[in-house]
Formats: C-alpha cells, structure tokens, sequence
C-alpha cells in the first residue's frame, strides 16, 4: 500500500508540467470526454481519433528520448516499420484465433526492442554524440525502407506473409480479445478507440511516474551534462540505451497499433517524410513535456488533416514552415510555452491573493 | 573473362562509386567541418543544381556552362538560407538539424508542386567504349576525374587563398580567429553558401545520369552521411579516405548482390567502425570543437 502511494505521488514532478487539484481535474474533464465522444460521434469519426491517438505513442517515444533524453533520433519510424511489418508476418502466418494477435503484438514490440538494443549499443557503447545519432539512426531508417520497397518479387516472402515491396502488405487481421462469449474483433471502430484509449492514458501516467523517478532524473541530468552525471558514478551509456529501448517499445507500439488500425503496412511509413512527420509533431508540441507532446501532436494531426482536403503536398509544405518557424521563434515548443504562462500567470495571481 | 578485363571492371566500379561518395559528400563535409552542423537540406541542394542544369541545358547550354548554372545557383540558394535560418541557429547545432529538414520538407514537396512529380531529363553524353564483353560509359570516367578536381581544388582554396586561411582559423579556434579580427560569422555564410554550391555541383554532375525528381536528393545523402560520419570534418584527411574504404565496400557488394547489398553494406561498415573506432576521425574533431 505505501508503495502505491509513494508511486502514485511520482505523478506530480520536477519532469512534467501539471501539478495540483486543477490539473487533474482538467485532466479528469478530458478524460470523461474522450470516453463519451462515441457516444455522440459517428463510426469514421471515432476511426480517424483512433488513427490520432496510434500516432501519439511515438510522439511520445521521440519526447522521451530527444526531449528528455537529448538525443535525437530519427529512428522512432523504424521500430515502428519493423514491428509493423512484423505484426503483419505473425498474424498472417498464425491467424487470430486464441488471442493470438495480442501475442503478436507483445512479439512485434520485442523484435523492436531488440533491433533497438543492438542499434543502440553500438551507438551509444560507441559513444556517438548529438549530431552523428541522427545521421546513423537517419541512414537505417532510410535503408530499411530502401530494403522494404524492393520486395515485391514473389521470392520475398516470411511463411505464408508476401512483403509485397512498395505496395505494402495487407489483410492482417485485426486485433482480437478472446472472450468467452465469442472473441472480440477490434475493428477500427468503438471497440478499438477505447482500446487504445486505454492504454493511451496507461502509458502516459506510467512515463509519468518513470520520468519523476530516479531514472527520469538521471536521464535529464545525462541531458544537461553528460560529463557531470558521468562524474556522480552514472554509466550514460547504460541509461541512453535503456531509454532509446523504451522509445523504440513506444514507436513499435505505434506501429502495430498502426498495422492493426488500418491492416496494411507500406514501406513509405518509414521513409524521410515519415519520418520528419513525429518530430514536427514533437517539437511543435514541446518536446521535453509529455503532456505538451500529447496535446501538441493532437492538435498538429487534426491542422495536417483539415490542410490535407487541399492536397497533402500542400499540407506538408506548411508542416515545413511550421517546425522551421518552431525552431527559429519558440524553440522549446508552442504548447509547452503556452502552458508555462499559463502556469506562472496563475501563480502570480495567488501571490497577488496573499 | 581474362584478368586484366576484370581487374578494370573493379576499378571502373571503385572509381564510380568513389566518385559518387566524394561528390554526394564534400560540400556536407565542409559545413559540418566548418559549423559542427549537419545540413539535412543537402539532398535538396543537389536537387537543385540538377534541376537548375537541365533548365539551362534545355535552353540549349553547353552542360559543361548548365553545370556551372547549377553550381551558382544552389550556393546563392545556400546563402539566401543561411541568412533567413541558419545564422540564427549557431549555438544550437541539434536545433539546426531540425530545421534544415523542415526546409528539405519544404523544398521537395515546393517542387512537387511547381515542377511536377518529374522533369525532363537530359542523356548521357559522351557515349560509351567496349572492354571485353562489356560497354562502359565515358561520362562515368569525366566524373570520376571531376571527384579528383573537385578534391584538388578544395585542397588549393583551403591552403593557398586568405579565405581558406581565415576558414581554417575559424575551424580551430573561432574565438581566438574572431579575437584576431576575423569576420566569422561571414566566413560562416561563405562556408555554407560554398558547401550549397559543391552539392549543385554534384547535382549538376549526377543530372545526365538519373531520372529528375523532386525527391532524387534522398538517392544521395545515404551515401553522403555515411562518408562525412566515418570521414569527420577535415575533407582532406577524412571525406576523401572514407570515400576510398567506403567505395571498396560499397562496389564489391553492388558487384556480388546488387546496388541494395551495396548500400547494406555501406550502413553496416559505418556501425561497426563507429563501434570499433569511436574516436576515429570524426570522434576527435567533434571533441576538439566542444
């Protein structure tokens, strides 16, 4: 019991902003809202938040280790092309039935994972710095896609499962509770939206609570100075890499969600565009705040949508002009900015009260 | 096949693939050497010298001319981006990376809707000559010996001119060249519009020899991150011997698996040296600059 409690107090820190009765229950009004909107919204609608909230987890997996963490990673796609494409293998070659696709999804994530330990030893055991983790992460997502989109002859196959090459795969079943009554297909729908909902919410208090943690502290501290967390007895390597695992989890639950989502999986949702797309999300929203990752990638997903009516290459001229103008005039993000004034004006005001 | 057939196969592929590296990478090796920034937009600048150079040579240049067009063109693009983006960004080198991929965004998908998805291009010149059973192009061996004059030529601006002098300076120590009275921040906009001009260049080079479109940038900056992250900044004693090793691998692979195996094989050799050698060239002149 004490240990829940002193776990749940690691909701509130010095590593995220929001803190008080008036942020939970902001955060409780959301949440009620996000568990009524299909009540009153239509099938597609609730399929297109479903598709919004996929792409969340690896905003969230990118804040985690380029704004927390301090290395930036053009890597996230990958995971999430690897543990899409593996999704897509298992469940074609297995079926769904016996709850399997939950498997394949835990699967999909450990072949992520494990692709991001052995990348990311010899990144960080190499002790690649700043600029050059980019570069290599970069050059393996490109490479993979490069690698994805030449498959199309017959002979590229995995069991039962063609790769197909640049058009993708496809017919993956979807994800599928067993349940006594008869399983239960989670079809891009009311059943999928709450779901992901689900662990949405799970997986945001429990970065939350992680990065209030000890750990969250030391990773901030190998952000700041790399040499001085070195120097308190911190091996950086160790808590880069655990950190870039985590991410990579993150990115290829994205991408499994994704694959399920839609039940398809081209090699172009790992290509430069792809992968440019989650950091703009990032570092618009504000990259070194979960809260402010969230929200900021919502609110940048439903702009890039309402622009796409116009043409996507349009909408994606302007995503350009978005994260260059983030960079040159509010570089720490909008959202984040936003939520920092608001956070001192009403701090004042409570002074002012006094 | 006899040997010597053989043997000048290989070292027709080494010298194509040398040549590709070298060109794709000598102007993102001179930013980086210079700013300690990678320059996402790279790519974007090739494109953009390959783009300029079939306009002019559709409007009946010489290629050689429609070349140099395109050369022109991109450092005056590099130096136009330096002074709106990048000059505000000096302290902040990851920063500097985002934006410069915000501006290949822009960029790419600006000329998918202007141009068009594609552009007509321009044949290889020059022909080809037969060495065995097989035919090889003269314009790949003009290219090959472009790579070296390129070399060269960067050798004698940065040893024997004021300029290279002064960038050399800043490279080492920007305070101290500052103290001494040298404008670094131009020396920084000169770099930056220089290293533009050299992708142009390759650009220009490579236009004969693909398909234009306006994602062909992404077919080169593999291969040029690859080199300047083994090579470092110094192009003479990192870009041009990463090159060397870079281009063995890389036209062995294409030779025996294909051009893919060939690219495989370059991501490869790059994560086990940066493993095996973390302080290689490229380790020891980022420590020198921090």
């Amino acid at each position: 019991m004490g240990s829940l409690v002193s776990l749940l107090r690691r909701l509130e820190g010095p590593q995220t902003v929001g803190r008080g009765p008036v942020f939970w229950m902001l955060f409780a009004v959301v949440l009620a809202a996000a568990l009524a909107f299909p009540t009153f919204s239509d099938g597609y609608t609730v399929g297109n938040t479903v598709y919004f909230f996929v792409w969340v987890f690896i905003a969230l997996s990118l804040s985690l280790i380029w704004g927390y963490g301090g290395s930036l990673s053009f890597g996230q796609t990958a995971f999430f092309g690897i543990a899409g494409y593996a999704y897509g293998v298992l469940t074609i070659n297995f079926g769904s039935a016996y709850g399997f696709t939950l498997i394949a999804l835990l699967l999909a994530i450990a072949i992520a994972a494990l692709v991001a330990l052995l990348l990311g030893y010899f990144m960080f055991f190499g002790r690649i710095e700043g600029v050059f983790l980019g570069i290599v992460t970069l050059a393996v997502t490109l490479m993979l896609e490069r690698f994805m989109a030449q498959t199309a002859g017959p002979e590229w196959h995995i069991g039962t499962a063609r790769l197909n090459g640049f058009n993708g795969m496809s017919g993956m079943p979807p994800l599928t509770i067993p349940w006594p009554g008869g399983p239960i297909v989670l079809f891009a729908d009311v059943g999928l939206y709450y779901a992901v909902l689900g662990v949405l919410v799970l997986v945001y208090l429990a970065l939350r609570v992680v990065m209030n943690s000890s750990f969250g502290n030391v990773i901030v501290a190998i952000r700041e100075n790399p040499e001085r967390a070195e120097m308190l007895g911190y091996d950086v390597r160790k808590y880069q890499l655990i950190t870039f695992v985590i991410g990579a989890v993150l990115a290829g639950l994205s991408g499994v969600l994704y694959t399920a989502w839609g039940q398809y999986i081209t090699p172009s949702s790992m290509g430069m565009t792809a992968a440019a797309l989650p950091l703009i999300w990032v570092a618009v929203g504000g990259r070194s705040d979960l809260t402010s990752t969230v929200i900021g990638t919502l609110a940048v997903l439903a702009g890039f949508q309402a622009l796409t009516i116009y043409g996507s290459q349009y909408a994606l001229v302007v995503m350009g002009v978005l994260l260059v103008l983030t960079v040159l005039i509010a570089p720490n993000g909008i959202v984040l900015g936003i939520m920092n004034w608001m956070a001192r004006l009403s701090s004042r005001k409570k002074r002012g009260g006094n | 096949m006899d040997i010597a057939t053989l043997a000048f196969s290989a070292i027709y592929q080494f010298g194509d693939a040398f040549a590709f590296l070298v060109l794709s990478a000598c102007g993102l090796a001179i930013i980086f050497g210079m700013m300690g920034v990678i320059n996402l937009a790279h790519g974007e600048f090739i494109m953009c010298g390959a783009y300029v150079t079939a306009t002019a040579s559709h409007a009946g240049l010489p290629l050689p001319l429609a070349i140099l067009a395109g050369t022109v063109v991109s450092g005056l693009v590099g130096a136009l981006v330096e002074f709106v983006v990048i000059r505000h960004l000096y302290e902040r080198p990851l920063d500097t990376i985002v934006a410069t991929w915000g501006l290949s965004l822009i960029a790419t998908q600006g000329t998918l809707i202007m141009i068009g998805s594609t552009m007509a291009g321009i044949g290889t010149p020059l022909g080809s000559f037969q060495v065995g059973a097989y035919s090889y192009s003269i314009y790949r061996i003009v290219l090959f010996f472009a790579a070296l004059g390129v070399l060269a030529g960067l050798y004698a601006v940065f040893n024997w001119t004021r300029f290279g002098v002064l960038a050399r300076a800043t490279i080492q120590l920007p305070h101290m060249a500052a103290g001494l009275g040298v404008d670094t921040r131009l020396i920084y906009s000169l770099t930056f519009a220089c290293g533009a001009a050299l992708a142009g260049l390759a650009g220009g080079l490579y236009a004969p020899t693909m398909t234009l479109v306006p994602t062909m940038g992404a077919t080169f900056i593999m291969e040029a991150f690859v080199t300047v992250v083994i090579g470092g900044a110094d192009v003479f004693l990192g870009t041009a011997p990463a090159a060397g090793v870079l281009a063995v691998v890389k036209s062995a692979m294409t030779s025996w698996q294909g051009q893919l195996f060939g690219q495989i094989g370059l991501l490869v050799a790059v994560i086990i040296v940066i493993r095996v050698l973390p302080k290689g060239l490229s380790g020891f002149v980022l420590r020198e600059r921090t």
